[in-house]
């Protein structure tokens, strides 16, 4: 495996530390549409993994990490989507996008 | 004798329609509405018709066979329960006894029902009365028809039910209701006797038909066996049951000491006394005893009897003078003929139990016909007087009454036994002549002539009192509609002209039921002992009628004048008009230990099993207490807490569902945070 600038650690990095973030801005942020760009970027994260462990794994020819991106970045299209309909329809209803407000599904 | 014959003939085959077809009269009856007033008294009195009709061609059919030479004996028998080899049959026959009886009870069925129509004309429940009157009718059919001594006892029990029904027709009144009652438990108590002997002779013979081509429990074959058997009461079994049945007969017919019902029965309508109390249905008893008559004289050596039939001659005598007796100081008219009733089948008993089945069955026939006809004509005074029953407030009836006078007297006559014109002195003299004859005593002669002396001076105070001297009721006497007199003039007719066939110079009836042929001979008045006889009987009325005329005849009298014998024998009246106080005797003995024997039975259920019964509820209820509190403090304790740790826990898992999404994120987190760890953890192990 030579030839790379980088090194696969370099990227597992990048993607924890954009996972991290993700996931400290979809923990900490009250607004929906905030929780949900957090959500994207931790996706992406993993989007990223999918990449990197795809080139520096035996197998680069066979293109199977590089299709699962594809795919995951389609499905957290139709989920940002949905995601972001679902907010829209929930601040027509209860005029707010603040998440803790959003508790009425509580047991 | 001629040969019996046995074969089965058109006659007997439909014979069961007699009864049936009043059974099935009563059964549509009872399903119309009360205003169908026409259409009942229509359908009861065509069935009757029908039955009547029925009966004659039957009564055809025997007296063609028997003046052929042959006597008629035809059964039809059936098997009616199958219990391995046992069976129990039933049937019906057609003899010259049946044959006499279904005429007659047909006949003057049929009058009576003609003349309810008159006399129910203003009662609201005219239908009720023809469906029970068309049910008595054909159950009583139905006893005259039994070939077996079981279907002879359910059709009994029938006949006492309908008694029941009938006397308590007007059950509004109390003392209807009461009579009711005790006509039927008295009869109840001969009928417990009869049931025992049935069961006993069921026992014995293994059949309950009568005749049964040999094998039947009235022929010989099984007789003798009978006669064999000891009933360990000094008496073989064939005397035993011969009484147990009589004293069923005994409670039916009246007889003492079970007499004391039927004077009270006449708290029914008047034509039900009249057909049932007077004519048919006590007759039942006489019947019956006529119809075991081969069991009542089973063993008894040439001229002797048995000691069933001695038992029967005496209760015979002995009620027909007591109730004589008794009759003399009544007042009410109905009453006086109820025991004129009772006696007359006393008279009937002791002529069965000295002379034979002829002699009691001929003064049966003629007595159904002039006391149907003294009732009916008692019922048309009683309609006349604006329902008074009390002869005290009668009087000088014979103008306003003419066409109910002429017929009762003919009535009145006939009961007396009026020598030579009418039915009532031939059957009477049948009577006295067997006891004439008979072996073991002469007191039962005397006896009932005695009795004939009474009852020609009863009846001629009753007459007295009720057609002649001043008229002492209220408001105005008048005459009954024809529907009601026709009747009696018919029954007038045979009255007189019954005596006919039972003359000693041409004893017709006798011969025809104990089939050997009959013949004209005036010879028959020869016998030795008879003249005399008959002058003593005619001389012995007559001095009843002279006597009684002579004390109450066309005499003006007040209602509140004490009669004229107890002015002269206050004791004696008083006795009689308290009927002897038997009813009261009766009160302070028998009823009085049921009274007491129901008291005890009354503190035995209270105190002694209802104590133990409590008992048992109280330990129970203890048990039950017990296991309530262990329920409570175990059961229900587990099953508390283990629904409060349930709750617990649930409230405390839905903390965590606060509903507010972030908090859910965390625990995600937080959760992957610590999956990787573990798998970290454990990949470096």
């Amino acid at each position: 495996m030579t030839g790379f600038a980088t090194p696969l650690t370099g990227y597992l990095l990048v993607a924890a530390l954009l996972f991290a973030i993700g996931l400290a801005g979809a923990l900490t942020r009250r607004n929906a549409i905030l929780v949900l760009i957090g959500i994207e970027l931790m996706l992406n994260a993993a989007n990223l993994n999918l990449i990197a462990f795809w080139r520096y794994l035996p197998h680069p020819e066979a293109l199977t990490g590089m299709i699962f991106a594809i795919f995951s970045i389609a499905v957290a299209a139709a989920e940002a989507a949905v995601g972001l309909g679902l907010v829209i329809s929930i601040h027509r209803h209860a005029h707010t996008t603040d998440l803790d407000e959003m508790n009425r599904m509580k047991g | 004798m001629f040969t019996p014959q046995i074969a089965e003939s058109a006659a007997s085959g439909i014979l069961w329609l007699i009864p049936a077809l009043p059974i099935v009269a009563s059964g549509i009856i009872a399903l119309f509405k009360q205003p169908m007033r026409k259409l009942s008294a229509t359908l009861a009195i065509g069935s009757l018709s029908c039955s009547l009709l029925l009966s004659l061609f039957a009564f055809g059919h025997v007296l063609v066979g028997w003046d052929r030479g042959s006597a008629v004996r035809e059964t039809v028998n059936f098997t009616w329960i199958q219990v391995g080899t046992a069976h129990v049959d039933l049937g019906w026959i057609l003899d010259p006894l049946a044959a006499v009886m279904l005429v007659m009870v047909t006949f003057v069925g049929l009058l009576i029902f003609i003349y309810s129509i008159g006399y129910m004309a203003h009662d609201e429940n005219y239908t009720r009365f023809f469906c029970f009157l068309s049910l008595f009718a054909g159950a009583m059919l139905g006893v005259v028809i039994a070939n077996s001594l079981l279907l002879l006892f359910m059709c009994w029990e029938l006949v006492g039910l309908t008694s029941y029904l009938l006397i308590g027709f007007w059950y509004q009144k109390p003392s209807a209701s009461a009579a009711a009652k005790k006509a039927f438990l008295t009869t109840r108590i001969g009928d417990v006797f009869f049931l025992l002997g049935m069961v006993w002779l069921f026992a014995q013979t293994g059949t309950l038909l009568f005749y049964n081509a040999g094998m039947g429990s009235m022929e010989a074959l099984k007789l003798g066996g009978l006669l064999a058997t000891p009933s360990g009461l000094g008496l073989t079994a064939a005397g035993a049951i011969g009484l147990l049945i009589f004293a069923g007969a005994a409670g039916k017919s009246g007889q003492i000491p079970l007499h004391v019902w039927l004077p009270d029965a006449m708290e029914g309508p008047t034509p039900v006394s009249a057909l049932i109390h007077a004519a048919t249905m006590v007759a039942a008893g006489v019947y019956l005893i006529a119809r075991v008559y081969p069991l009542m004289q089973a063993g008894a050596q040439v001229g002797g009897t048995t000691v069933a039939l001695t038992v029967v001659t005496w209760i015979g005598a002995t009620t027909a003078v007591f109730a004589a007796l008794i009759a003399v100081a009544q007042n009410d008219i109905k009453r006086i003929l109820a025991y004129s009733t009772v006696s007359q089948l006393g008279y009937m008993m002791a002529g069965l139990g000295m002379g034979g089945v002829a002699v009691g069955m001929f003064h049966l026939i003629t007595h159904a016909f002039f006391k149907a006809l003294l009732f009916m004509g008692a019922g048309s005074v009683i309609h006349g007087c604006h329902e008074e029953q009390d002869i005290r407030h009668m009087g000088g009836l014979k103008v306003e009454m003419l066409g109910t006078f002429i017929p009762y007297a003919i009535g009145m006559l006939a009961l007396c036994g009026f020598p030579l014109f009418f039915s009532g002195f031939w059957s009477k003299d049948g009577i006295l002549e067997a006891a004439q004859h008979w072996s073991v005593a002469k007191t039962p002669l005397y006896m009932l002539v005695f009795g004939a002396l009474l009852t020609a001076f009863y009846m001629t105070r009753q007459v007295s009192y009720v057609f002649f001297g001043n008229w002492r009721g209220h408001g105005e006497p008048h005459e009954s509609p024809s529907v009601m007199l026709m009747p009696l003039a018919i029954l007038a007719f045979f009255a007189i002209f019954l005596g006919a066939i039972g003359t000693p110079a041409w004893p017709w009836f006798r011969a025809f039921l104990e089939g050997h042929t009959a013949r004209f001979d005036l010879a028959g008045f020869g016998e030795p002992g008879l003249p005399a006889l008959m002058a003593t009987s005619s001389v012995v009325v007559l001095l009843g009628l002279v006597v009684a005329w002579w004390i109450y005849g066309n005499k003006p009298t007040r209602v509140e004048d004490p009669d004229a014998l107890e002015r002269a024998f206050p004791t004696i009246f008083t006795l009689l008009e308290g009927k002897f106080y038997i009813d009261e005797l009766y009160g302070v003995t028998v009823i009085a230990f049921y009274a007491w024997w129901a008291r005890v039975a009354d503190w035995l259920d209270r105190r002694v099993w209802g104590g133990i019964v409590a008992g048992i509820a109280w330990l129970f209820r203890e048990g039950a207490q017990l296991s309530r509190l262990f329920d409570l403090n175990w059961v229900d304790g587990g099953f508390d807490k283990g629904c409060e740790e349930l709750a617990n826990s649930g409230g405390l898992m839905s903390r965590i569902e606060s509903g507010r999404v972030q908090m859910y994120l965390r625990l995600l987190a937080l959760a992957v945070v610590l999956l990787t760890a573990i798998l970290i953890w454990s990949s470096r192990g």
